[in-house]
């Protein structure tokens, strides 16, 4: 009887001495505790208002609750059901075109013999992922420009016609997508490379012997080799698929192909900062965060009942 | 013994072609990638008339320099450049300083309480208030348009903490501890004459990262900063390429509006290209740090 007791009062003890002993440690960890605490648990506090009629005056605390009367009116304003198509569609536009690009890279990559060409094409690929959005969207604008931009004079080149891109709403999610694996598909190949880097050559050594081409082996081993890797990402990305990146479709935005590229964050950015109406954005920026959460809490879910791999 | 030969010369053959269209398809995505840049470059130094006919491809023709020369003298896009090169410097040390404390505390197996803050931690991961609470915190605790507004909302990443934490806890040996506890050195001194200096990788990686957000910040200056002398570059360069608003200093003294707009197009091609050559200057040197940030990611992914 008396033996567990002892152990857990040990153990406390222990506990104790440790603490004290590593106060300098809790000083450490300080600043950065009180960082997440306001600059993280402040806006989940400060969420609160939309469910209220907040005013400045009253405060978050101090302005009175009206229930879901802010989600009330989203979901019935004729701009729901176009804002939830355009920012869904987006990102599995995104998803389906975006996700294999970096995987396809990678195992190319690595059947490549010359360290010296692998490692110029890592270079260059991997670089548009340092350029700034503002940058991104200023390139797309000059490429696209109907008058001498460069597409426009490859288009007109081949006997085309050429298109005012910015001001077509048809084009607007291409544009958004391309783009981005323009820009992010070098660098997120270096995930799969280095799963792929982590496979037993004695795999690949043996397959050799046994008399299978460079394409049976992409198919048999290194495919299999980064499916774990595959699968984490794709949760991750699923999680995120209603946070369509707010600053290149806020910066490519014309009032021409505002019916396609305006997606929810664009929209509670100007309803929320430029009107002012901070309880009725907070509730569509709310609504938002709960989809991706029940969505990434769904999928890994799905994974861990369907493979091994989850993220927790 | 003659099939299993045919067999590999076979198979010899097809990885000969596959090699073929292997090299091929990279070359064909590497250009892809470099040679947008490139014709920004040519564009932004080529007569701004051939540019506007859709004449150059590969070679910049009839090259002046007249662009670049108004560039330089176009004083809001210095302001720009030096309040960036403020917020980053300031900011990433700020980052440092907070993520490398935080994630040696957290790497310690003996911190008790490192389990409950890991969780305090995932859950700022997948739910955060949003937008317009973020705005009115920052708002209220005095920040907008000051140059704090740039530095403390960004003061710690998570991800990067946690990084760090498993950076630490898969590079510095427990024996090591041990030895200089019993020499009764403090987790201070341990932390700042033992692990910092054992540690140049990790802190070239979070440098990195975090300096790199900091340079390219685009919406935390959007909404908090007003003040167009505390404005950063990629403001300044979002009003330029995107808002299209040429500032009359830039085109003061030419006549027409035919000239500014043909004009203008050239200026475009040429502040994109001062825009983005520090980072892509730097990068080659520094791309062996990102790719072993990414990795050290990718152990507790």
């Amino acid at each position: 009887m008396s033996a567990p007791l002892a152990t857990t009062k040990t153990l406390r003890a222990e506990r104790r001495r440790s603490i004290y002993r590593n106060y300098d440690l809790y000083l450490f960890l300080l600043p950065t505790f009180f960082y997440f605490l306001i600059f993280h648990y402040g806006p989940m506090y400060g969420v609160q208002i939309a469910f209220k009629n907040f005013t400045a005056s009253r405060g978050i605390w101090g302005s009175p609750w009206v229930g879901l009367v802010h989600f009330q009116r989203f979901f019935s304003s004729y701009q729901f059901w176009s804002l939830l198509r355009n920012t869904l569609g987006i990102s599995l536009y995104s998803l389906i075109a975006g996700f294999p690009v970096p995987i396809i890279l990678a195992l190319l990559l690595n059947q490549i013999p010359s360290k010296r060409f692998r490692r110029i094409v890592q270079t260059i690929t991997y670089a548009p992922n340092f350029i700034s959005v503002v940058v991104i969207a200023g390139m797309l604008l000059v490429f696209l420009s109907p008058r001498g931009g460069l597409i426009n004079a490859i288009i007109e080149l081949f006997g085309g016609t050429s298109i005012y891109f910015m001001a077509r709403p048809e084009w607007f999610p291409t544009i958004y997508v391309l783009s981005g694996i323009w820009q992010g598909a070098g660098f997120g190949s270096i995930i799969y490379l280095a799963a792929l880097s982590s496979i037993d050559p004695q795999l690949h050594e043996a397959a050799i012997v046994d008399g299978a081409t460079k394409f049976q082996r992409i198919r048999h081993i290194d495919i299999p080799g980064i499916v774990p890797t595959a699968v984490i990402l794709l949760i991750l990305n699923t999680g995120t698929i209603m946070n369509v990146g707010f600053e290149k479709a806020f910066l490519l935005q014309t009032p021409l192909n505002l019916e396609t590229s305006e997606i929810i964050s664009t929209y509670v950015y100007k309803v929320g900062l430029v009107n002012a109406q901070f309880s009725f954005s907070s509730a569509v920026g709310l609504f938002r965060a709960a989809i991706n959460l029940i969505l990434i809490v769904a999928v890994n879910r799905f994974a861990r009942t369907v493979g091994e791999t989850a993220l927790w | 013994m003659v099939a299993k030969s045919r067999v590999t010369i076979r198979n010899s053959t097809r990885d000969r072609i596959f090699d073929i269209i292997n090299y091929g398809a990279l070359s064909l995505a590497t250009l892809t990638v470099i040679y947008p840049l490139y014709y920004i470059l040519i564009a932004s130094i080529t007569n701004p008339d051939l540019v506007a006919g859709g004449g150059i491809m590969v070679v910049p023709r009839e090259v002046t320099f007249e662009g670049y020369r108004r560039i330089l003298a176009f004083s809001q896009l210095w302001v720009g450049y030096r309040n960036t090169i403020i917020y980053t410097v300031l900011g990433t040390l700020i980052n440092l300083v907070l993520t490398l404390t935080a994630g040696y505390a957290l790497s310690r197996k003996d911190f008790v309480g490192r389990n409950a803050f890991m969780v305090f931690l995932l859950v700022t991961m997948l739910f955060s208030g949003g937008m317009i609470p973020r705005y009115l915190l920052v708002r209220n605790l005095g920040m907008v348009n000051t140059r704090w507004a740039m530095l403390i909302p960004t003061a710690v990443g998570a991800w990067n903490l946690i990084v760090t934490r498993t950076f630490f806890q898969s590079t510095i040996p427990q024996d090591m501890l041990d030895a200089a506890v019993v020499d009764g050195c403090s987790n201070t001194r341990f932390f700042i004459h033992i692990v910092l200096p054992i540690s140049p990788a990790i802190i070239a990686v979070m440098a990195l990262f975090y300096g790199v957000g900091h340079w390219n910040t685009f919406f935390d200056a959007l909404i908090f900063i007003r003040a167009r002398h505390l404005q950063p570059l990629q403001l300044v360069l979002r009003e330029i390429l995107v808002q299209n608003q040429m500032d009359l200093e830039l085109l003061d003294d030419i006549q027409t509006m035919v000239d500014q707009q043909r004009l203008v197009e050239s200026l475009r091609y040429g502040i994109i290209f001062v825009a983005s050559v520090p980072i892509l200057m730097l990068y080659p040197f520094l791309q062996k740090y990102f790719v072993k940030g990414v990795m050290i990611g990718a152990i507790k992914g």
